[in-house]
């Protein structure tokens, strides 16, 4: 726990009675340091000069504690601050590359405006690339210091203000107005300035606010109730103003009370140390319900890339030959699946790659009308492609699919492979066996999801049969086939109409209203601007695995928050024993019996419950600011883990608590 | 304790537990609407479309009425009593403050006595007033358990029953034909009823007669309490013999208790409802246990033919159970009995509590505990597949909040008023204890009479009328809107991730729940009774 001047000042900043009026627990001990200085001052009454001073102690435990949770996100705050630093930008005239460009500084800069960024130059606001590809270093939102691309068209068309354009340039269309940049919103975010309490902490909130009730109408009661006991006696005097209020403080959720808003700041810290940006306290708290995960198989399930494993030839044909054409259908396909082809092919039968122009080859690349690439070699045409593109790439030139390709292509889908056939002059030649590498340790994270009640469905663009496969080799619970947006954002409708909380990640464009829809999404910050906006969690990383850490991090959050409430409320059973004979001993001495701890006198116990109900909130900030950790281990042991130590906890500690402080308090 | 002992304990505890599953089963099928040949003419009658179902808030507003007309009807019988007939005694009619009580006290299904029955009221006043209301009231709390039911089963709907219907069903299909055999069984045991003059014995004593045994039945079926007579079910003529005392003992448990189980039916999930009888026993039975324990030696203020044991089975199960109706002086008890009695009420009588009252109490109770400690599972806290969120959290704070103010402010106001301290029998801190059962009693709408404090003043009525409505009222509306606030909720599955809530563990923390939050308030008060006269006697 570390504490600068900043956080100490900000605690006492935090002495203001607006800001404690805004948490009515604390609000309460607050009146009650004031009341109890009134008194110790009019009196000039030692005891209750000691208790107010703890009162204030008490009050302060819990600004500080607050302070210090925001004082991490402040720092953080201050370096992207730095980022977004006045840039002057380069106004263009007209939306295209090359034309007439003003200087302009930031803040001049509106919604729709187009500004041409050059290597060195740092982009002025949020915006899409519409004309140019660059790479920009992003480090200052991401920490990462490897350079990004960002280019117009497509999930890669989004920049943020404040990072730097390292090389070629980029005409940008801004999207945001000044002030309500991401830059900014992050900024705002991280300080804590603009958050608002999560429903949870509102409900919570009103709990405390009523047990504070209960408890003020017992000690108020205590008043008449204790003068007809000395009148009834005829001995003793009433319980004083001060030792209501101590015992008041002691009783009401204090504790909780004080490490709430921090527990709530901390649990967006941690997002943001695992390179998230929660856009709200509420994403935080609903990461931690959610009981569906959507994860997109490619990256997240599987390695990015499909990789050859396997040449099956028609049975015209040999093996070698199949891998031969297929390498060269592969030599200038420069996508992951198509130099594993090349790659298999020299390791498997010692083919060397070729050099295409030397071959006085050409290129056929992929398009969406062919969706088969290939070369065309001295009259050659070799072809690759799925199996329907290629059936269809054969039926044109009024041939066949042999039945035993067809036979071995359908047998790796079912495997969960991707067959990829390739024709050459017109023939089919066989199938490339693709398989998609299930990422290790996938099965066991799963594995521990399903022990946590959270199920698993993967999202491909795969065909059932390969999906299956592959569902059933990592152990995802379901997955959805031939996913499209659509029936992407029908899945997450359907999962919530039974009652689900679901989440996903997404980047594109089209995830956008699935995004919008599930109640957790995670956008890629390497995605879109649609896509950013829909989310409500953004992914500086743009891991797609990340989802699930972000899980463990709301619950985490939530865990904390009901320990310490157990905690805080177990604490008060103690304190009865500390107090109650404390309270009555001139009038009932025989209550001393209930003084179980033994403490010395009255007032040494009353102060001694004070004083254990401030250090306590001390004691726990470090606990509130690293959040309980998260064991997948079902609800059910959870729940008894956690009861065992904070509420068992909670009723033992303090009893050893203030004897400490008794015995500590009688050396002086 | 004696072999004899423990199994009169034994055979208390087996019997009312024995008949959990068969009425709790028959209560369920009621409430499920497998009955209905005698109640549609009712509806027809009162011109009710049975299939009209209502919101939270019209729900409200209509059991809110029916508590209006009852209260004004029983303020108007009793205000003017002698003119009616059934009155060979000729009471004369009530002052407002002590009608104002009598009413407030048996529309809440409190039950709280501020008179002596057989020096009071008339016939015709026990009759149409007060038994009318035993039934009443004892119905009004046993639909909103049904209501809170269905908003728990239902999903995103608006609407939570028909509350004429839960009323006509509860009172025609189970506390009517309860009550006829109870009250047969008790004529033969030697109950009386009928509605002759006060008989003079030869010996100069004069006997006072009454309708008694068809208004005991559903005094105690209905956790009503209220006595014919004014030492209540002391009286030999209310309860004559061993077994008119074990079955009056049974019956003040019996529907509390079944009505775990047809909650569990009701929710499809029966193991909810074995979970929160569970939890109710494991907090009875250790206090039946020191009761009875502490009163063994301990004869005054006891009834010779009962002995201490069934003495001290009654305090706990009459107290526990928003009862009220005492075979024993609670006054007399030794101070660990009176600090048991006290505190099962302080509970906030959900501890089987009233009849209906007491399980939507407790579920008020689970919805806390969830919302304490279910986010140590790392989810935001839900109950029965719903989500607990800010609404939920109002009301059931209403809730917890409502009776500790009653039985707080109350006994202060009264301890600060010469009115409130003048009817003391005795003083010190058993004085005090005298006040804190009577408002604590009054707060938590049990009844039960501590006895020693002569309670008719102006001001305890007025306040204690006021206290009892305030309770009833700050509890029933919010379990109300609670039950339509659930109703309007998706259901989340169940999975692993749930809080399990009818396993031993959560048995154990609502049980520590209902103790701590429900009775850390009290224990400073407890303290200044019945703990420093039990530490004085050391």
């Amino acid at each position: 726990m570390m504490l600068n001047q900043n956080q100490l000042m900000e605690s006492l900043r935090k002495l203001n009675p607006k800001h404690q009026a805004k948490n009515p627990v604390m609000f309460v001990v607050f009146v009650g340091s004031i009341l109890t200085t009134v008194i110790a001052l009019k009196d000039a009454d030692a005891f209750s000069a000691w208790i107010a001073l703890w009162l204030w102690f008490t009050v302060w435990f819990g600004n500080l504690a607050e302070a210090i949770a925001e004082g991490r996100g402040k720092a953080q705050a201050d370096s992207l601050r730095k980022s977004r630093q006045s840039v002057m930008a380069k106004k263009l005239t007209e939306a295209r590359y090359g034309s007439a460009w003003v200087h302009a500084s930031g803040a001049d800069l509106h919604k729709g405006d187009f500004v041409v960024v050059e290597a060195g130059d740092y982009i002025p606001m949020d915006g899409e690339v519409v004309e140019g590809a660059a790479t920009v270093d992003e480090s200052a939102i991401t920490g990462e210091s490897a350079p990004v691309i960002r280019e117009s068209g497509g999930d890669r068309s989004s920049v943020t203000g404040g990072t730097r354009v390292l090389s070629d340039w980029l005409v940008v269309q801004i999207t945001s107005q000044p002030g309500e940049t991401f830059l900014d919103r992050m900024i705002g975010l991280v300080e804590g300035a603009n958050r608002k309490k999560t429903p949870n902490e509102i409900a919570l909130t009103i709990l405390l606010a009523s047990l504070t009730i209960v408890f003020l109408l017992a000690t108020v009661t205590l008043q008449p109730f204790s003068a007809f006991a000395v009148k009834e006696a005829g001995k003793g005097a009433a319980v004083s103003v001060t030792v209501l209020v101590a015992l008041l403080v002691c009783l009401i959720p204090t504790t909780i009370g004080a490490l709430l808003s921090a527990i709530g700041i901390a649990g967006m810290d941690r997002m943001l140390k695992a390179n998230v940006i929660a856009m709200s306290g509420r994403a935080v708290e609903a990461a931690g319900d959610v009981d569906i995960l959507l994860l997109d198989k490619t990256g997240t399930i599987t390695l990015g890339n499909r990789q050859a494993v396997a040449f099956i030839p028609a049975s015209h044909t040999s093996e070698v030959e199949l891998a031969d054409v297929a390498q060269l259908s592969s030599l200038a396909d420069e996508t992951p699946e198509g130099r594993s082809v090349v790659v298999l092919a020299k390791e498997k039968y010692g083919l060397r790659e070729r050099d295409l122009g030397q071959l006085g080859a050409h290129f056929v690349p992929f398009t969406a009308k062919t969706r088969m690439s290939g070369v065309d070699l001295n009259g050659r045409e070799i072809r690759k492609g799925s199996m329907d593109s290629i059936s269809a790439y054969l039926a044109a030139l009024n041939r066949e699919l042999p039945p035993e390709v067809k036979r071995a292509a359908e047998d790796i889908a079912r495997q969960g492979g991707t067959p990829l056939l390739v024709a050459a002059d017109g023939r089919a030649m066989g199938v490339i066996h693709l398989k998609d590498i299930v990422k290790g340790g996938i099965k066991e994270r799963f594995g521990e999801l399903r022990a946590a009640g959270i199920r698993t469905i993967m999202i491909t663009g795969d065909n059932p049969l390969t999906a299956a496969a592959i569902a059933a080799e990592s152990g995802v619970d379901e997955f959805l086939a031939e996913a499209t947006p659509e029936r992407k954002l029908s899945l997450i409708r359907e999962k919530q109409a039974e009652g689900r909380l679901v989440a996903m990640t997404g980047d594109g464009t089209n995830d956008a209203p699935a995004l919008a829809q599930a109640d957790v999404a995670v956008a890629m910050n390497s995605g879109t601007q649609a896509a950013k906006e829909a989310g409500n969690l953004i992914d500086l990383d743009s891991n797609p695995t990340k989802l699930i850490e972000i899980v463990a991090i709301g619950k985490q959050m939530l865990i904390t928050r009901g320990a310490l409430t157990t905690f805080s409320i177990a604490n008060d059973v103690a304190k009865y024993f500390a107090i109650i004979p404390a309270a009555f001993a001139a009038t009932y001495p025989e209550l001393n019996a209930l003084n179980v701890m033994g403490l010395r006198t009255p007032e040494s116990a009353i102060l001694s419950a004070v004083i254990f109900n401030a250090l306590i909130i001390v004691a726990l900030i470090p606990l509130a600011l690293k959040g309980i950790r998260y064991r997948p281990i079902g609800a059910a042991a959870l729940l008894q883990r956690h009861i065992l130590l904070y509420g068992v906890g909670g009723l033992i500690v303090p009893f050893i608590g203030i004897k400490a402080i008794d015995m500590i308090l009688g050396v002086f | 304790m004696s072999t004899s002992d423990w199994i009169q304990i034994g055979v208390f505890l087996g019997i009312f537990l024995a008949a959990v599953k068969p009425l709790g089963a028959y209560m369920a099928a009621v409430y499920e609407g497998k009955f209905t040949r005698l109640d549609g003419w009712i509806y027809r009658i009162l011109g009710v479309d049975p299939g009209e179902e209502q919101s939270w808030q019209q729900y409200s507003i209509h059991w809110l009425c029916f508590h209006v007309v009852g209260l004004l009807a029983v303020l108007g019988i009793l205000m003017t009593q002698q003119w009616h007939p059934w009155n060979p005694q000729g009471f004369a009619n009530l002052p407002f403050h002590m009608a104002f009580n009598i009413a407030t006290s048996f529309v809440t299904n409190t039950n709280w006595q501020n008179y002596g029955g057989e020096s009071t009221l008339s016939y015709f006043s026990q009759m149409a007033a007060l038994t009318v209301q035993n039934f009443a009231s004892a119905s009004a709390g046993m639909a909103i358990l049904v209501a809170l039911a269905r908003g728990i089963t239902r999903r995103s709907v608006g609407v939570i029953g028909n509350f004429w219907v839960d009323l006509t069903r509860t009172t025609v299909y189970i506390l009517l034909p309860l009550s006829l055999v109870l009250s047969l069984v008790l004529i033969q045991q030697g109950v009386i009823d009928n509605l002759d003059a006060y008989v003079k014995t030869t010996g100069g004593q004069v006997l006072p007669m009454g309708p008694a045994a068809s208004q005991i039945a559903i005094k105690q079926l209905g956790t009503n309490g209220g006595g014919f007579f004014n030492v209540n079910s002391a009286h030999p003529f209310e309860n004559p013999t061993p077994l008119s005392n074990l079955l009056e003992m049974i019956a003040i448990l019996l529907i509390p208790a079944a009505l775990c189980y047809t909650f569990g039916r009701l929710i499809q999930d029966k193991r909810q409802g074995w979970a929160l009888l569970g939890t109710m026993l494991i907090i009875f039975v250790p206090f039946l246990l020191l009761i009875v324990w502490g009163e063994a030696s301990n004869m005054e203020g006891k009834e010779l033919r009962f002995g201490t044991v069934n003495s001290g089975i009654w305090a706990a199960a009459t107290t526990a159970a928003s009862n009220g109706s005492v075979n024993a002086m609670h006054d007399s008890f030794l101070p660990l009995g009176q600090f048991c009695t006290l505190f099962l009420m302080m509970l906030g009588e959900v501890v089987f509590g009233g009849v209906g009252s007491g399980l939507y109490g407790m579920i008020i109770f689970a919805i806390i505990t969830v919302f304490i400690a279910g986010q140590m599972v790392g989810r935001t806290p839900e109950y029965l597949g719903k989500k607990i969120e800010t609404f939920e959290m109002k009301m059931a704070s209403i809730a917890i909040l409502v009776p500790p103010l009653c039985v707080l402010v109350g006994t202060a106001i009264a301890v600060m008023h010469p009115q409130g301290v003048g009817g003391l029998l005795n003083h010190g801190p058993h004085g005090f204890s005298e006040i804190l059962y009577a408002f604590t009693s009054m707060g938590n709408n049990n009844g039960s009479a501590f006895g020693g404090y002569s309670a008719n003043s102006v001001l305890v009525n007025i306040l204690g009328g006021v206290i009892m409505l305030v309770s009833r009222f700050g509890v029933a509306i919010p379990a109300i809107a609670i039950a339509g606030s659930l109703a309007g909720k998706k259901t989340t599955p169940v999975g692993l991730g749930t809080l399990p809530t009818h396993g031993p563990l959560f048995i154990l923390l609502l049980a520590g729940t209902v103790v701590i939050v429900g009775a850390l308030a009290f224990l400073p008060a407890l303290a200044l009774g019945p703990v420093v006269e039990q530490f004085r006697l050391r």
